[in-house]
């Protein structure tokens, strides 16, 4: 079914009785040429591209939950391209322009919403690093605008702007940035991928990998043995408990990222903010809620929930650059399992079991990359090669030392 | 989290710095190790879910490193070490 304003219409005035699910519940077939573990975004992402674009269609995904009930509709919703490294900006910006398609090409509304992003620059050191950045990004084709402190009070001036610590000096904005409604970007690419006879296979859980003569045969599941051309994982969190039932260990630890969300307010943030001096976001969503985090918490955990330190580093942080936000009441807070890896960056890749794909890595900047890891990954699982834009993101820059450090913290996951 | 400290009793977590996995101890002997062994020491992690040992610093304390022992699903501790002695004693 195609959604259009007309149908909209057509259904209020006729008891909104016309309406189908979005995707099928099939029960999984004995085979399929690809399989992918994972139904967040970027598993999700991968069928669609697989089916859209690179003409595979006998493909299922399979989820041990719901779709959507991972950090895919837990994150607090940033897009962006502002990355500085040559590994990394490519493949962000192409990111940000498959957002920019992005509903047209699903027939969904993701409420994907360009109000810019803007970081925050508290110091002189740091004005010139971002607008050495800025430069970076204008050289791969992304936009980005230097905001002197007279532009930044005219457009927030609600902001804390002479703090005795971090006074606020101007900003780095990307005007095409913003945020995205996170479980409508899950569900418009399962209903695109559904639609084009991908197997959406949720509440199955994947146990183990049939590997014989190093080759990756299929998958054992809660809902039995799956046989699989190539199989694809891209399970965010759970990546090294997945593949560890491969035999492998992977550069990645697993952290728990915390968000929050207030009380619905009446419109006072146009875009999404940046603290330069401490880490700490914020946007308002549509509701009206505003939806703001910080730091991971920064030991292992596999928990769904934070402790309360960093709590209150991030409501410090928010105080620091937006006191008006100390009037609002927190309604809500959560947390999610990041894959954080050794160098802050991803990996999209073969691995060393033929047939045996793996996406992961994403650590708390995944969401924005939805769109161009499941191009990416649909490209390496078709292909068996990497996509252009992802050609950095392999298992062996570890061995080889090209790490794609974008803050320079070396081998220490909870830093990046 | 509160983190038992063997000589200080009971100290908030925010006292420490987390430093990752137990396993960083045992570094490679730089005479014998191929580099192989050193990628696979610093690059690769066990991350388990459930039990782990780890390494926590107290920069707000003694500075001692302590090995704890915690649930990484639950965030229960079960045991903490001095990380100094228990190197000794191996
Ligand atoms: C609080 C928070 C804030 C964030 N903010 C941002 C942000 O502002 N901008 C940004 O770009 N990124 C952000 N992120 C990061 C982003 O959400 C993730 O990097 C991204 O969603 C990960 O990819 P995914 O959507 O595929 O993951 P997920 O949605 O977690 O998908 C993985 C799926 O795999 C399933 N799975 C796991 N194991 C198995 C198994 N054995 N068998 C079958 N299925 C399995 C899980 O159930 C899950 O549904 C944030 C994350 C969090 C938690």
């Amino acid at each position: 079914m195609r959604y259009s304003g007309l149908k909209v219409i057509k259904e209020a005035l006729t008891g909104h009785k016309g309406w189908t699910p979005a995707w099928r519940d099939p029960e999984p077939q004995p085979r399929y040429d690809i399989v992918i573990i994972g139904g967040g975004g970027h598993g999700l992402a991968t069928a669609h591209y697989l089916a859209s674009v690179y003409g595979e269609h006998r493909v299922a995904v399979i989820e041990k939950g719901w779709i959507g009930g991972g950090n895919v509709g837990r994150n607090t919703t940033i897009i962006r391209s502002n990355y500085l490294l040559d590994g990394n900006e490519p493949f962000y910006e192409f990111s940000l322009k498959l957002w920019e398609g992005l509903e047209q090409d699903l027939n969904y509304n993701a409420m994907v919403s360009q109000r810019g992003v803007m970081n925050l620059i508290h110091s002189d050191a740091q004005r010139d690093a971002f607008i050495r950045r800025g430069n970076a990004m204008i050289l791969n084709g992304a936009d980005a605008e230097y905001l002197d402190l007279g532009q930044v009070k005219k457009e927030y001036p609600f902001l804390n702007f002479d703090d005795a610590r971090f006074p606020i000096k101007g900003g780095l904005a990307q005007r095409r940035g913003g945020t995205v409604r996170h479980d409508a970007v899950a569900w418009g690419y399962a209903r695109a991928a559904d639609s084009r006879g991908v197997d959406i296979i949720q509440n199955c859980e994947v146990t183990g990998f049939r590997i014989k003569d190093g080759k990756c045969l299929g998958v054992e599941t809660s809902k039995g043995f799956i046989g699989a051309g190539r199989v694809g994982c891209a399970v965010a969190g759970n990546s090294s408990r997945l593949m560890a039932k491969a035999g492998m260990r992977l550069p990645i630890e697993s952290h728990v990222l915390q968000a929050f969300v207030t009380e619905g307010l009446k419109p006072v943030l146009p875009g999404v903010i940046t603290f330069g001096a401490g880490h700490f976001y914020v946007s308002q969503s549509d509701k009206g809620g505003l939806v703001f985090g910080g730091d991971i918490d920064g030991y292992n955990s596999y928990a769904q929930r934070g402790n309360l330190p960093v709590v209150e580093d991030v409501c410090e942080s928010g105080m620091a650059i937006m006191p008006m936000i100390g009037r609002a009441r927190l309604l809500r807070m959560w947390g999610g399992i990041m894959d954080m890896s050794m160098d802050g960056s991803p990996i999209i890749d073969r691995t060393h079991i033929e047939g045996l794909y793996f996406n992961g890595g994403w650590c708390y900047g995944g969401f924005k990359a939805t769109p161009a890891s499941g191009y990416a990954f649909a490209h390496m699982l078709a292909r068996d090669e990497p996509h252009h834009t992802a050609a950095a993101y392999r298992f062996d820059r570890f061995r080889t030392g090209h790490m794609i450090d974008e803050k320079g913290m070396g081998n220490q996951p909870n830093l990046h | 989290m509160i983190i038992n400290h063997p000589l200080l009793g009971p100290r908030d977590s925010a006292e420490f710095v987390y430093l990752g996995t137990a396993d960083l101890m045992n570094r490679p002997d730089p005479d014998t190790a191929t580099p192989e062994d050193w990628h696979d020491y610093a690059y690769l992690r066990d991350n388990p879910a459930g039990t782990h040992r780890e390494l926590w610093f107290h920069d707000g304390g003694d500075r001692s490193i302590l090995i704890v022992t915690r649930d990484t699903i639950t965030h229960e501790i079960s045991a903490v070490e001095l990380a100094l002695k228990t190197r000794a004693e191996a």
